[in-house]
This record gives C-alpha cells, sequence and structure tokens, in this order.
C-alpha cells in the first residue's frame, strides 16, 4: 500500500472518529472555555495557513505566481460581492487560467 | 413564514435539501482538485465518502501536490476535522440518537447540517423532529452530490491536460477561502489568529518540509485560546491586552486545560456558524461561562 492511500485511509478513519467521538463523549470532556476556544479557531488558523502557502509556496520556498495571486484575488473580488461557492471557485480558475491562456502572467 | 410556521418538520427538511444541493456541487472542485494534485479518483471518492469534510480533503490533497510531508499533511487535515467533533457534542443531546443509527449521524456531522439542525427551533417533540428533519435532509442531498461532484470532478480532471492551463492550482486555495470568509467577518480575534496562522506558515515554509508549516500555524488558535474571548475583551484600560500580532507567541505548546467548566458547548463562534446559530434554542447562550473563562485570566 502506498504512503499516499495510507495518507488518505489514516485522514479518513481520523475525521469520521472524530464526528463519532463528539456524538458520543460525555460533554464534560471538552467543556472547558478555553478547549473550546482553540477547537473553534483552530480551522481559522490552519485555513489561513492553508491559503499563504499554496498562494506563494513552492516545496521549501516561497515564489510568486502572478496567474495565482490574480485568481485568489477574482476569488476575494466574489466573495464581497456575496457570490455563492461555486462562483467564487470558477472565478478563481477562470481568472488564472484566462491569463495564462493570454499570456499576461 | 405563515404559510409553513404550521410545518417545521417539513420547513427544515426544504432547507436542508436545498443546501445540500447547492453546497454539493463544490465536490466537483473538490475531485478536480485532488486528481490534480496527484491523488487517484479512488482515493479522492474515498475521502469523500468517509472523511465527508471538505476542508480536511482540500487539505490533504494541497500536502500531496506540494510533494510534502504526508504526516504533516494528514496531521493538518485532522485538525481542521477536529471542529466536527465540537458540532457533535452540540449536536448530541438535540438529535437525540441511539444505538447502530448514530454511526451513521456521526458521518453526516459537517459545518452545513450542523447550521440547518441548530437553525430549529428545537423543544417538545415537533421541536426534535425538525432538528432531525433539518440535519439528516442537509445530510442526504449534500452526502449524494459531495460524493457524486468529487467522482465526475476527478474523472473529468484526469482527462485535462496540465492542471494549471485550467487554474486548478488555484482551486484550492479559493476554497480555502470561501471557508475561511464567514469566519472573517466574525472579529478581530478571528482576524488575529488567521494573520497569525499565515505569517507562522509563510516564515516556517524555508525550513520545514511542506505541510509542517500548516500544521505549526495552529499555535495562533493556541495562543488566541488563552486569551479572553473576544466579547469579553479587557475593560477600558486593558485595552493593550488585546489579541494583537503577538498572540501566536504566547505559550506555543501549553496544552489547554481541562479543568472541568460548567459551560455547555455553545462555543463562542462556532466554526462557519454564526454566533446566532450557536446560540440557538436548547442553547444557553451562557455568557455565565464565558466569564468564568475572563475571570480566570490566562497566562500572557
Amino acid at each position: 500500500m502506498s504512503a499516499t492511500w495510507i495518507a488518505v485511509l489514516v485522514t479518513a478513519v481520523c475525521c469520521y472518529g472524530l464526528k463519532l467521538a463528539g456524538l458520543t463523549v460525555p460533554p464534560r470532556w471538552l467543556a472547558h472555555p478555553r478547549a473550546q476556544r482553540f477547537a473553534v479557531l483552530v480551522p481559522v488558523a490552519l485555513l489561513a495557513a492553508l491559503i499563504a502557502v499554496q498562494a506563494v509556496g513552492r516545496g521549501e520556498s516561497l515564489a510568486v505566481d502572478p496567474a495565482r495571486l490574480a485568481g485568489l484575488g477574482a476569488a476575494a473580488a466574489a466573495l464581497l460581492l456575496r457570490a455563492p461557492f461555486l462562483v467564487v471557485i470558477l472565478a478563481a480558475a477562470g481568472t488564472a487560467a484566462a491569463l495564462r491562456a493570454l499570456g499576461v502572467a | 413564514m405563515a404559510e409553513t410556521s404550521a410545518d417545521p418538520v417539513r420547513r427544515a427538511a426544504r432547507d436542508g435539501i436545498a443546501l445540500g444541493l447547492a453546497v454539493g456541487t463544490s465536490g466537483l472542485a473538490f475531485g478536480a482538485a485532488a486528481v490534480a494534485s496527484g491523488l487517484s479518483p479512488a482515493q479522492a471518492c474515498v475521502l469523500s465518502l468517509v472523511a465527508y469534510t471538505g476542508a480536511s480533503q482540500f487539505a490533504l490533497a494541497a500536502a500531496v501536490a506540494g510533494g510534502g510531508n504526508l504526516i504533516a499533511g494528514t496531521a493538518s487535515a485532522v485538525l481542521l476535522g477536529s471542529r466536527n467533533g465540537l458540532y457533535g457534542l452540540r449536536l448530541a443531546g438535540l438529535l437525540g440518537f441511539r444505538g447502530p443509527f448514530r454511526l451513521l449521524a456521526a458521518l453526516g456531522i459537517t459545518d452545513e447540517s450542523t447550521a440547518v439542525a441548530l437553525a430549529q427551533p428545537a423543544g417538545g417533540r415537533t421541536g426534535r423532529a425538525a432538528v432531525r428533519a433539518g440535519f439528516l435532509a442537509t445530510f442526504g442531498s449534500l452526502y449524494l452530490t459531495w460524493n457524486a461532484g468529487t467522482l465526475a470532478g476527478a474523472l473529468g480532471a484526469g482527462k485535462l491536460g496540465s492542471p494549471n492551463t485550467f487554474g486548478l492550482d488555484v482551486v484550492g486555495p479559493a476554497a480555502f477561502l470561501a471557508l475561511l470568509w464567514p469566519r472573517l467577518r466574525e472579529g478581530r480575534t478571528e482576524r488575529t489568529v488567521a494573520l497569525a496562522g499565515a505569517l507562522i506558515a509563510l516564515a516556517a515554509t524555508p525550513f520545514c518540509p511542506p505541510g509542517l508549516p500548516i500544521v505549526l500555524a495552529a499555535a495562533a488558535a493556541l495562543g488566541a485560546a488563552m486569551l479572553p474571548p473576544a466579547g469579553m475583551l479587557p475593560p477600558p484600560g486593558e485595552g493593550a491586552l488585546s489579541p494583537a500580532g503577538e498572540v501566536a507567541l504566547s505559550a506555543p505548546g501549553e496544552a489547554a486545560p481541562s479543568a472541568p467548566g460548567e459551560a455547555s458547548p455553545s462555543a463562542p463562534g462556532g466554526a462557519a456558524l454564526s454566533a446566532a446559530e450557536w446560540a440557538a434554542p436548547g442553547g444557553q447562550p451562557d455568557p455565565a461561562g464565558a466569564a468564568g473563562a475572563a475571570g480566570d485570566r490566562p497566562c500572557r
């Protein structure tokens, strides 16, 4: 079994297990306000980190890809206009693809 | 509202189905991005079938794409999924499922199903039926469309040429941005944590195998969790103590203490859910708990 398969299966089982644990364990296990705040804020920190690294990261170095950044900018603009999720994605991918097709970026 | 107020169960089911169908189409984006990252269509489908939580799935795909450390990628995916455990805590009493059915219901816990379930007026037999209807309707419609979308996106993307030509490399970060967006609107703490998390990850990138910087960014959340909740920020004069850029530097490695607390699981904010939804009927808004947190002022 490849390492990727192992990562996929571990992720899948752990993500399901966390859901089941929440439904099953006594609520007081996570009752402390700080523990709750941590669990609520973790996605914020991780999502922001993922955006940053994917926007300007390339392996272990930082690199600027103008088309990718423009695509992210289009996504932000769509979000400001309260566009639905799929429109945001299409705006981002479409912008990057168009700029590359035109040879602009 | 008038025509449906007599039947909250039907209304909950209708809302759930509509939301599930709308959001589930983004499974297309995941399937395409996963295959562009180097996952096989089968791997993408297993993630959607079993993990069934978008942000974690995108995160693992990102780690694979970076050719990075799969252990760190898995860790960040699982950390992102931890919020579903909180949702489960919140939903357990409202849904009241018992026995084997709970195993199935657990799979259905997502941002969306939790939001719909918590939006129902709980209380009484009708209230529980509405909560269950909203949850199950969202689960069913979203699960089907998300998985069908994943399969279609994965197979479709494989037929395309270079993923960058179609801008598929932007799909992941754009999806993360869309998932993060509602949280950024919630308050200064969220924005500070996001900024700190991004800076930590960027600063660590040149020195770590890909994937690890994402996990390190969790320190930003840890730091902020040690501070008083945003809604209970220090009285005037103590303003300088409010969470600022250095949040991330406070005591990483110090686990959140697990002393028994009196607070109910009405977490402040609530990932991807508005505060209003968390404070929905059945869950006390719990100012006492928050005040308690502010009272035993944590480290700085």
